[in-house]
């Protein structure tokens, strides 16, 4: 590819911030020696919490069922290691409200303990929706971040028709490295995931974009795809939110998922890279998903790196492994272009952490907000398209419905904006904030009407129930009035028959 | 570590090195060479013009502040300030007396920006606001031009000359250097019946390399056009704005030469005199005061560089620069409405397209 090649094909949005990758992208994997206790939270994907079906007292194996998925979307729970479940009760949610959430509670017996795994002979043998069954069994959600379950996702996209897989190994946030990881280390389970999945939602291809700034990785997946012509690994530009859906999509297809749309509309389906690797440990191994690689990372961390750790485990517990240089002035879940603030380390890991931040003091510091100067740099650096500055200047003075004439709902919070604004406005605040008072309009709305229309079949209801009395009493004063004027009749009859 | 980490702050966690000030000050950078040569060319006078001049904008900024119970000091450091100062002091006649500078560098920051709510708020460019107060309050002081006298050539006043100059105005030792620019000496000419051919062999002296008459830092188009470069690169300005402005005022110049030579100046002149090349990388471009889009760009600067041409040719200014970028500032919300990006996902009227699966 010559230069202007590559000038010309770089994407006119995203920002490209210092990645800081390395050198924890570079040390070898290390595995956590398991904890004393886990803290296996019920809700860890998007949509209903699991239902525990395990006791306090009772005896675990590692890879159990210890809650299973309720509605239609929603995964089940195993036990990361083998012991006895301790408690079930609150921890802190990984999130920066620090509100509570449930968790069963194991203690390791050390004993590493498996459940018996079902292994089909030969997965491509079965039916699609069969792998389907079994990923959602093993509890396979999206470890991308999204959390979404992943056999749900293998249905839209059976039902839609979808030919393209594009596996997502962009992994475009500064910090983090556990797909880099991933890719060079099990780059095998990866693309054998990718087919998996391939057969699951019935694509032809699949697409691996890998941003060009981990050759390593690009290496490893290229041999591991060697022999299997449908799997394709393409570089893309490394420009943040490569990683995003939409960004990804547009940049291997040239295809626009259209707003209000789902991907799996335009014949695309994206699965990150540790979900391929879940599901093929789901569908070969019969291993539940219970574990993950996290990075650890930032300047607090003496050992920055990337840690395979049974899910459940406390932030704290990890942070000790890696040890810390000074106390972090913020913890952080996730990459610093998305990821969430936390309250303190007393947060067990889930199954969506790909990554804990710990920031010294400089990486924490954030310059004091100025007045928009309207330079336009968070328009140009917005790969929805949309005007930041003005959705901020109307949310700004509470007028909701402007920002949304601004496509608001379209914004998908990557930070690009507030990241480049160089009067350092926090301009996903803004966003957050007032998609998250919408959204309560929107409930408050909906509750509204759904109380009116109670209210109005109940109005209707009594309407109806005094017509019908109307109606009934009526009808019997007209029968009362018919056998009075019959018993009349009669009695006239009756008369005049003794007349 | 069982640390609380108090209130947390929202993504992203990280943030650009750029601020406010940094491109403040690039661009004062970059307009620092022609104002330098300006100061070569013109002497102690505009010397003396440039610094009341800025130090009258910070005061009226301050000022403001103060009476709005503000703390001033962050404003202040912001740059801007200084900023609108230096590019009203360079669209001055050099030798201006000081309550030139001073009005017009109050008028600026507070009627011209303060007044609105302060930085990002305004709606016109306030030093070209406080320039088209100036031309219009006082018109004989503000077409004062002088020919060039470079520092210490036997024709330029000293330090303390150039004070007496700057305090009292025009003294008559220094008479003999009062001048016309390019394009006021044509509208002259013009209104005197003399069409522009017969007296080109008189026109004042008009180079590339800006040694000709003018206001203090707008003479040497080659040096406003590399300061111009200089942020293009730096990406502190996108071309849109600087190519549409000179196209606008370019294009007509060129058509209208071409059919009529004697009642139109060239594209050349047009181009490199006046506050064309001024207006067109440091003026127009304002971010407040200009367009978002791409598209709104190329309309708004067109819109500049062709109203600059109308006034220049045809209304009683000699120079329509500042007039224009006003009228096409007042025009900016509405652009800015009509030329939207298109948004991932929807059609460029913004609706969802269509799926095709
Ligand atoms: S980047 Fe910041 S200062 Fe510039 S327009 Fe956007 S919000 Fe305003
Ligand atoms: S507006 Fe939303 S989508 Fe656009 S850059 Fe900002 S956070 Fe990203």
């Amino acid at each position: 590819m010559g230069f202007l090649d590559r000038f010309l094909k770089q994407p006119s949005w995203g920002v490209h911030p210092d990645d800081h990758k390395r050198p924890a992208a570079d040390v070898p994997l290390r595995h956590l020696p398991p904890p004393e206790r886990i803290y296996m939270p019920l809700h860890q994907h998007v949509g209903g919490a699991a239902r525990p079906v395990v006791l306090v007292g009772q005896q675990v194996r590692k890879g159990q069922l210890i809650a299973e998925a309720q509605g239609n979307i929603s995964a089940p729970i195993h036990a990361p290691v083998s012991g006895t479940v301790f408690a079930i009760g609150d921890v802190t949610a990984p999130h920066p409200s620090g509100l509570p959430l449930k968790a069963i509670t194991i203690d390791a017996d050390f004993r590493n303990d498996w459940v018996e795994a079902d292994i089909p002979a030969d997965p491509f043998a079965l039916a699609p929706e069969d792998i389907a069954k079994r990923a959602a069994a093993a509890g396979v959600v999206g470890l991308g971040g999204a959390t979404f379950p992943s056999a749900v996702k293998f249905a839209l996209g059976k039902r839609l028709k979808v030919s393209t897989l594009i596996v997502n190994g962009g992994e475009c946030e500064p910090y983090l490295s556990s797909d880099d990881r991933i890719m060079r280390d099990f780059a095998d389970q990866v693309v054998d995931g990718a087919r998996l999945v391939m057969h699951a939602i019935g694509a032809r291809e699949a697409l691996v974009g890998i941003e060009d700034n981990k050759p390593e990785a690009t290496a490893a997946m290229r041999k591991a795809a060697a022999p299997y012509p449908e799997v394709k690994i393409c570089p893309v530009p490394t420009r943040y939110p490569m990683g995003s859906d939409k960004q990804l999509i547009q940049t291997l297809t040239g295809k626009e998922v259209p707003s209000d749309a789902r991907a799996a509309e335009v014949g695309v389906l994206v699965h990150n890279v540790s979900t391929c690797a879940a599901v093929h440990k789901a569908i070969r191994l019969g291993q539940p998903l219970v574990e993950r690689i996290v990075t650890l990372n930032g300047g607090a961390i003496a050992q920055p790196g990337n840690i395979y750790a049974p899910l459940g485990t406390m932030i704290g517990d990890l942070l000790a492994f890696v040890g810390l240089k000074e106390t972090p002035a913020r913890l952080i879940l996730g990459g610093p272009m998305m990821g969430t603030p936390l309250l303190h380390d007393r947060i067990p890991l889930v199954k969506g952490a790909s990554g804990i931040l710990a920031f010294n003091a400089r990486e924490a510091s954030k310059p004091d907000a100025g007045p928009c100067i309207r330079c336009g740099t968070c328009a140009d650096a917005c790969p929805m398209g949309l005007l930041p500055m003005e959705m901020a200047a109307r949310i700004r003075v509470h007028d909701l419905e402007g920002a949304e004439t601004f496509a608001l709902a379209d914004c998908i919070s990557c930070g690009c904006c507030a990241y480049v604004c160089p009067s350092h406005i926090p301009l996903v605040q803004y966003f957050s904030h007032a998609k998250g008072e919408l959204s309560n309009n929107e409930r408050a709305k909906l509750r509204g009407e759904a109380t009116k229309r109670l209210t109005e079949a109940k109005m209707a209801r009594i309407e109806r129930e005094n017509q019908e009395k109307a109606a009934a009493a009526a009808k019997r004063k007209a029968e009362r009035e018919a056998a009075k004027a019959a018993a009349e009749a009669a009695s006239q009859q009756a008369q005049g028959e003794t007349a | 570590m069982s640390q609380d980490f108090g209130t947390p702050v929202a993504a992203p966690h990280a943030t650009t090195s750029n601020n406010t000030t940094r491109i403040m000050a690039t661009v004062m950078l970059a307009l620092a060479p022609s104002t330098l040569y300006g100061f070569w060319l013109y002497g102690w006078p505009s010397i003396y013009l440039w610094l009341i001049t800025i130090a009258a904008a910070l005061f009226g900024e301050l000022f403001f502040l103060r009476l709005r119970d503000k703390d001033a000091t962050p404003v202040l450091l912001d740059g801007s300030a200084v900023l609108t100062g230096w590019l009203l002091a360079v669209s001055l006649p050099p030798w201006a007396p000081w309550w030139i500078g001073a009005f017009g560098g109050l008028f600026a920051t507070t009627l011209g920006k303060q007044a609105f709510g302060g930085l990002g708020q305004n709606l016109f460019n306030p030093a070209m606001v406080a320039r088209v107060a100036l031309l219009i309050s006082f018109p004989v002081q503000m077409t004062a031009w002088v020919s060039p006298a470079p520092l210490f050539s036997a024709a330029a006043p000293g330090a303390i000359d150039g004070l007496m100059i700057f305090f009292k105005g025009i003294t008559p030792a220094y008479d003999a250097l009062s001048s016309a620019t390019t394009l006021g000496f044509a509208k002259t000419e013009l209104s005197r019946g003399v069409d522009l051919l017969q007296s080109a062999a008189q026109a004042p002296a008009l180079s590339f390399f800006g040694n000709r008459s003018g206001s203090l830092g707008e003479t040497a188009a080659w040096l406003i056009g590399g300061g111009g470069l200089v942020m293009l690169f730096l990406r502190i300005i996108s071309w849109h704005i600087p190519v549409a402005m000179l196209v606008g005022i370019g294009l007509p110049a060129a058509i209208l030469h071409a059919a009529d030579p004697a009642r139109y100046l060239d594209m050349g002149s047009h181009l490199l005199s006046g506050g064309a090349m001024l207006g067109a990388f440091f003026i127009a471009t304002d971010y407040v005061t200009s367009p978002n889009s791409p598209v709104g760009k190329l309309v708004f600067g067109a819109g500049c560089g062709l109203l600059t041409y109308i006034i220049r040719t045809w209304a009683g200014y000699p120079e329509g620069m500042a007039f224009a970028v006003l009228l096409m500032n007042s025009l900016t919300p509405i652009i800015d409405t009509y030329f939207k990006p298109r948004i991932y996902g929807r059609d460029r009227r913004g609706a969802p397209l269509p799926t095709n699966n």
